[in-house]
Parts: structure tokens; sequence; C-alpha cells
């Protein structure tokens, strides 16, 4: 296992930027998720480091060598293909084996080599099957077990769940996740699912067209967004564009709000409030200073909890989202509250963007 | 079929001139076809030809298929076009052209092509590349390239790929280019007419003569042995591969 360092690379396409200066290291033992909508460039970005796609400026180092310039073949990457990419005429056995034939391991090495990489995915059993004659659930593993085998420096994982059922693929996120660290596996993987991307990384990239809009652990992104992307494409945020003035933001519908972060900006802006931050009242809190009167809009039941659309004024809502408790206030619709945060609780951006929902 | 169950029939009437009823039945006409010298050696030469012209076929078309599918370069279109040609040409039109040209090339050059094996090789390979280019290409059109990533991703080169991974996978489409190129050749007779040198005769060509002097079931006996290779080429592939799926 090695370090990936990707030093300002950029792949263009005629005027389009698939990927523009990008530039960023993932640490031995790692894993690195790359996050983002479909186009954002991090499949390319993958691509990249697999040696499919060559950047047109930057370079890329694997370990201690220069990679940038050498075919996929001289690169010691293991690559998971979103469709596990199976080779259909060859047993399991012979698809595992491939890599260590191609890297001319002698003879009886190979056999104990295979055997015990697919004992890791637990498919020892199944070494003389065709690949059409597994689940989806074991292509996927045999797909894995094949990217390991040959030891490879870093091991890439093009969207490896995407195709599996939604049971199957919490219990295959564990299980990736714990191989990686058995192994000190360094990782990369794309995902356009966030909450894989959440519960798998160390570290997450978040991509949008071509660039990268924030690199961080799950909180930082979460509670810290660099932008109004990342707020709302981590997690969910209700929006309100407006204007900071006199140290307060004050939003487009007239709502003078208390916030941290307002120092820094000047004039146009957007606020991001988290739904969970937001508390619902039926009396103004005390002392709270962000607390306005609404009416329920909306109320979304979701089991463990409850969303709760408040409309504020003509033409701004907040969402809250609220345990569903006993003693947990739960308005019907119709009925006047309060809606109340902490001013540390929301996020300001500088200038207003238009509204994209991920 | 019809035609087929006829000539089957008629290849067993035991009269020189068929009429029905039969007057009896008998082997006779088969035993005929190897003392015929013509047949014998019309055959010899159609089945070398076609096995030869079948090979190079494969060996330009397999390549030529391949870089049609996967690369975009100027003269693509014009390139897949001229290898469709043979088949759009009429089999006359293309056997004079290819005639014009051997004799040409004797005057201009003096090499020998003119009826030669050579030039009945080169005619025959025209004629089966079509077909190779387009049973490969239908192939190719249906083989999931991120296969060849995979193998290039585990340390194949692209031969080491080619050979291990996208050969196996278009196999079908191969083995049934090899078999309707062998077809094609083997029951080609307006090309080869025009081709053919002094005392070199292809099987189509052998019956046509022989058509113009006798019309006794003997001839009637050679199609049912045609008949019988080419339905025996056809199982022996459809066990391999599905014909079915690939036509």
């Amino acid at each position: 296992m090695a370090e990936v360092r990707l030093e300002g690379i950029s792949k263009r396409y005629g005027d389009f930027f698939a990927v523009r200066n990008f530039t960023l290291t993932v640490p031995d033992g790692e894993f690195l998720v790359l996050l983002g909508p479909s186009g954002c460039g991090k499949t390319t970005t993958l691509r990249m480091i697999a040696g499919f796609v060559e950047p047109s400026t930057g370079s890329i180092r694997l370990g201690n060598a220069d990679i940038t310039s050498l075919p996929p073949w001289r690169r010691n990457a293991g690559l998971v293909f979103q469709n596990y990419a199976l080779f259909p005429h060859l047993t399991v056995d012979q698809n595992v084996a491939f890599g260590l034939e191609m890297r001319k391991v002698p003879k009886g090495e190979v056999a104990p080599r295979v055997a015990e990489a697919l004992r890791l995915v637990r498919l020892g059993h199944l070494g003389d099957r065709l690949p059409r004659q597994l689940s989806g659930g074991q292509q996927q593993r045999v797909a894995l077990a094949r990217a390991l085998v040959f030891r490879p420096d870093v091991l890439l994982l093009d969207e490896p769940l995407s195709n599996l059922d939604a049971k199957l693929r919490q219990e295959v996120r564990v299980e990736i996740r714990e191989l990686q660290r058995k192994l000190g596996l360094t990782a990369i993987m794309v995902t356009h699912d966030q909450e894989e991307a959440l519960t798998m990384a160390d570290r997450l990239v978040v991509m949008s067209e071509g660039e990268v809009k924030q690199a961080g652990t799950q909180r930082e992104l979460y509670e810290k967004p660099s932008d109004r992307f990342v707020a709302g494409f981590v997690g969910r945020s209700t929006f309100l564009d407006g204007k900071i003035d006199g140290g307060r933001f004050i939003s487009d519908g007239g709502l003078s709000i208390e916030c941290p972060n307002e120092t820094a900006i000047r004039g146009a802006a957007t606020l991001a409030l988290r739904p969970e931050r937001v508390s619902v009242t039926r009396e103004p809190t005390p002392g709270g200073s962000n607390s306005f009167a609404g009416e329920v809009e909306f109320v979304s039941y979701l089991g463990a909890l409850l969303d709760i659309h408040v409309r504020v004024n003509e033409t701004e809502r907040i969402v809250a989202q609220v345990p569903n408790r006993d003693g947990v206030f739960a308005p019907a619709v119709g009925e006047k509250v309060r809606v109340g945060w902490a001013p540390g609780a929301a996020s300001v951006f500088a200038g207003v963007e238009a509204p994209r929902t991920p | 079929m019809t035609p087929l169950i006829f000539v089957t029939w008629l290849s067993f009437f035991s009269q020189t001139i068929p009429s029905f009823p039969p007057e009896g039945y008998s082997l006779k006409w088969y035993a005929a076809i190897i003392r015929n010298d013509r047949f014998v050696s019309g055959f010899l030469l159609s089945l070398q030809l076609g096995l030869i012209a079948t090979t190079i076929g494969l060996l330009v078309g397999v390549p030529a298929a391949l870089c049609i599918a996967r690369y975009r370069f100027a003269g693509r279109e014009l390139l897949n076009n001229l290898l469709l040609m043979p088949l759009m040409i009429p089999g006359v039109v293309l056997g004079i052209a290819l005639y014009v040209f051997h004799v040409e090339t004797k005057i201009n050059t003096g090499l020998p092509v003119l009826g030669s094996l050579l030039g009945l090789v080169s005619g025959h390979t025209l004629i089966v590349i079509p077909w190779t280019v387009r049973l490969v290409s239908a192939s190719l059109a249906g083989f999931d390239r991120t296969l060849e990533e995979a193998a290039q991703n585990l340390g194949a080169d692209r031969w080491t790929t080619f050979r291990r991974i996208t050969l196996p996978g278009i196999l079908p489409g191969v083995v049934a280019a090899a078999m309707f190129s062998f077809v094609a050749s083997f029951g080609n007779l307006e090309l080869s007419l025009f081709l053919v040198g002094p005392g070199r005769t292809t099987l189509p060509i052998a019956i046509l003569q022989y058509l113009e002097w006798k019309i006794d079931p003997t001839i009637a006996a050679v199609s049912v042995v045609q008949i019988a290779l080419i339905a025996v080429t056809m199982l022996i592939t459809d066990r391999y591969v599905k014909i079915a799926r690939v036509v």
C-alpha cells in the first residue's frame, strides 16, 4: 500500500473541463471517498488514477513513483468496477488468478493466494463456478478479491455498491470497510450516494462540475460546509437568500437573523440551516435570539423523526426535524408555532446562487 | 426445402434421364462422382480455396472490424463501406473487373497472376471479407469493453487482453464469420469463372460444365454431397456457437 498524490490534474475535452486542477494527497491506509452528482468528474478522476484517462495537465504519484504516463497494466492499482466486469468465460478461481498470472507469480503460489483472497471475501467454496452462476453480491465480492489478490498499492472502487439491493449494500459497506482496515489498504471510492460516503469514508472530497468543493471529515463537511453546494449535497439544509446588513442576515422575506460568521461577508449572502438544529415551540423561547412566528404548512412522518415545514412569511419556510418521541411538541398542520435556533447553528455563504438540488 | 428433398430423391434414381415415377433406385451416381476426375479435383480445389480464403479473411477482417469498432479516425466510414462493398457488387461485375485487372497486371509487370491460384485466392478473399467484418463487428457491438479495462487493470497489455479476453468474448462471431466465409467461397461460381486457369476448376464450375452436356442424376448426387458438407459444417459449428444467436 502506498500514498497517492494528485498534483494539479486536469482533464479537458475541447473547452470542457471534466476535471479542473485537482490536487489531493491520500495518505497510506486512508479510505477516501469522492462524492458528487453524476457528471462532476469523480469517475474521470478515478479513471485517471487507474490509467484509462490521460490527464491533460498535472501529475499522479503512487508511492514514490510518478505514474502519470504509465499504461494501466504497469500501475499496481486494483480497480473494482461498477458492473464488476468479471470475465464471463473464466471461473471464479481463474478470474481471481488473472492478476497473479499477469505478474508471472510462480504456478505453485497462485492457487494458495487465490484461495486466501476468496476466503477473505467468504467465497472459498465457489472457486469453480462461473460468474453468471453467482448472485450480484457474490460477484461483487469476487471483483473485490480479484482486485486485492495481487496486493495493489491502492484499491480503487467505482460505485461498487450501486448494483446491489439496499439491505445487501449495508452489509457490504461494513465488509469492505473492515477488509480495508484489516489489510491497511489505501482506498479511493467514487459514489454519488451521500449515506454510503458518510458511513464508509475516513475523509471525503465533495466534487461539482470538475472541481473540488471541499475535502474533510464527515463532521467538517456537515458542520462547516464551505459553500451552498456542499451544504445542500451533504445532509439537508434550508436555504434562505438575502444580504448581510449591520452584522445581521436580512432574508429576502424580511427575517432579521443573528448569525455567527457575518463579519467576513458583505452584501448578498445565503444562509443554510440544518433542520435538526431548529426547534419548534408553542411559545417564544425566553432569551432566544432567532425566534420567528409561523404556521405549520406540512408535516412529514419519517418514523423516528418528523419533518415540520413552517411558513414564516409570504415567501419563506423553514424545515425543522424533531424526534418522534413522547413529550416532544408535534404540531398539526395549520397550527401557529414559533421556530428558533441558536446563532451558531446556521452557516452563511457569500453571494446568492441559483438553487440547485443534488 | 422442397428442391433439396427432390434433388436428394433424384440422386438415387436408377435411370439416366430423370422421369417419374422412378424405374428403380441405385447408388451408382455417387460412384460416378468419384470416378469423375473433374469433380474430385474441383472438390479438392474448392475445399483448399475455401480454407485459405477463410483464413486470410479472418486475419484481415478481425483486425479491421476491431479498428472500425474501436477507433475514430478520418476515413473510418469510407473504410467500413469499402470492406462491405464486395457484397454489394454483383459477382459477375467483380469477376470481370478482377479479370481485366489480372490481364493488365500480366501485360504491365509480367507477373503470372492471370489464372493462377494466387489470383483465385485473392478474389475469394475479397468476397469473404465482408462476412468477417460484418459478423465480427456485430459481436464487438455486444461485447462489454469494461472487461478489457479490467484485464488491463490486472496487468494485461493490449495483445494479452485481446488474446485472453476479447477474442474469447467475440468467438461466436468469429466462428460464424469463418463458417459463412467458407460457404460463400465454396459455393461461388460467377467470380471463379473469370479467375480459373486451364486445368484448374472449382466444384461449381465442374458442375456447370457437366450440365452443359449431360443431365443425368450425377449432378443431383454432387449437389447432395455439397449440401451434406455444408450441413455438417453448420451442425458442428452449432455445437460450439448457437448459430441462431449470431445470424
